[in-house]
């Protein structure tokens, strides 16, 4: 497949999404011109990305300068982890970013390394367009740069992009996710406190090092502040990658970016497909982290598919149930057990047989497994039982 | 005193919720479950070491 092209919103002038980068990669004349890779104030990176509120792109949406302030502040040698594989099957933010802008990336690497004096700076890919796309980016860099920074390249599954699946790759070990603590800021790639990122926040990161924190408020708002880059998908006009600042709703994103939801729109699919499933009600529900969440959706990866009007919500639920059951690692018994019994409740569901104890279970796991798995795999699929039972609304789509 | 559980270590041989049952139970698929975010009830500590050195698999850390 080829790498995918990008837009921004209409109403920003785009950080990541600039020049002529949405269609095709920028050669690094290009990328110095934009300020790529010039010097930044190290010593004050972490404090400006607190004050800019940076959160972290990766799905979990952490305050990115904790995560950087905890390994900066770690005794001996660090070590720092663009983190470029997109595990969320229904996200492609990164590959175009990793793509198109891949010294945006090492860039923000660099400054990352810098600012924690890490002594290994290494890239984490999976996908062979984006493996190719930033190996030539190093080798254009001058020898001593390029010097800095691994790549490190692991087949493609969903939980191999987890950070402690990361470090244990790094380290020689399968890509697969291990019980924490300890997290990877405390001991991850060498057993040494590492900063796993990933490669969107990076981005960002040096942005903010080098333009600041107030500029980087200008958009968004006050608990998700500037802009980011989302995959929308499914039933609508214009699908793609595309930088939009935090704030509007999710509807007036979409109309601006990808085209209008159409009225017969069964529902959406949230976070890429870690947020399971919505119904349209969740359109009018500002884009930023908190909002979703009280909404009871998430942000997520900030892949948003819109189902078509042939799509049945329960039907998409059943073979995104089933995909878990099969992706799962089968590491943790409880996630083996957990996913095969969501997925056959679903199937259930599905077949409208399902009776008042298959709703009952899937709203129950729907709390109760989340947390329970050694990374958030399992809870992936619990939002995807709480939310297809989760309103009255989608239960009279159900049937 | 916070508990713990590796679940990818965890068979499910219960032995942690015999022995300490205000840290952790036996969810309906079987496998060992934290109580609440696993802390350890005031007074608990010693039969939460129990629990901790009665897993056969190793699944269970405790931290102060």
């Amino acid at each position: 497949m080829s790498p995918p092209a990008a837009r921004s919103h209409p109403d920003i002038v785009p950080r990541l999404v600039v020049g002529s980068s949405g269609s095709r990669p920028l050669t690094l004349a290009e990328e110095r011109a934009l300020g790529t890779y010039a010097p930044v104030p190290v010593s004050s990176v972490i404090g400006e990305l607190e004050r800019a509120g940076l959160r972290g792109r990766g799905g979990a949406g952490f305050p990115a300068h904790v995560k950087w302030r905890a390994v900066a502040a770690a005794a001996g040698p660090r070590v720092v982890v663009a983190n470029g594989e997109e595990g969320e099957p229904a996200s492609f933010k990164d590959r175009w970013l990793l793509t198109h802008r891949p010294h945006a990336v090492l860039d923000g690497l660099l400054v990352a390394a810098d600012a924690v004096n890490a002594w290994r700076a290494i890239v984490y890919l999976s996908h062979p367009s984006t493996v190719r796309a930033v190996r030539a980016a190093i080798a254009e860099l001058p020898p001593a740069v390029a010097a800095r920074v691994e790549t490190h390249v692991v087949p493609h599954r969903y939980v191999a992009g987890e950070e402690s699946a990361v470090c244990r790759s790094i380290n020689g070990g399968p890509a697969l996710p291990v019980a924490k603590p300890p997290r990877p800021f405390e001991s991850g790639v060498d057993e040494r406190p590492t900063l796993v990122s990933n490669v969107e926040t990076l981005a960002h990161a040096a942005w903010i090092a080098r333009y600041g924190a107030t500029a980087y408020r200008a958009y968004g708002t006050g608990e998700s502040p500037g802009t980011g880059l989302a995959t929308f998908a499914g039933a609508c006009a214009r699908p793609g990658v595309y930088e939009v600042p935090y704030g509007p709703t999710l509807r007036e994103l979409l109309a601006e970016c990808a085209g209008e939801v159409p009225e017969d729109a069964p529902g959406l699919l949230m976070g890429g497909w870690f947020g399971g499933v919505a119904t349209t009600a969740v359109l009018d529900v500002a884009w930023c982290y908190d909002a979703l969440r009280a909404a009871g959706s998430c942000l997520g990866c900030a892949a948003v598919t819109v189902l078509a009007s042939h799509e049945r919500i329960a039907e998409v639920a059943a073979r995104l149930a089933r995909w878990y059951a099969a992706e799962s690692a089968q590491q943790c018994g409880v996630c083996r057990k957990g996913t095969a019994a969501i997925a056959d409740a679903l199937d259930r569901v599905r077949d409208a047989v399902a009776d008042q104890a298959d709703y009952d279970n899937l709203d129950r796991w729907g709390t109760a497994l989340r947390g329970r798995g050694a990374c958030a795999f399992l809870d992936g699929a619990a939002n995807l039982a709480r939310t297809t039972v989760d309103t009255a609304t989608l239960k009279e789509q159900l049937t | 005193m916070k508990a713990f559980l590796d679940s990818t270590k965890c068979s499910g041989y219960g032995a942690c919720a015999d022995t300490c049952p205000s840290v952790f139970e036996i969810d309906e698929f079987g496998f060992g479950a934290l109580i609440g975010d696993g802390t350890v009830p005031a007074g608990d500590e010693s039969s939460a070491r129990q629990a901790e050195q009665a897993c056969p698999e190793h699944a269970i850390a405790l931290r102060d």
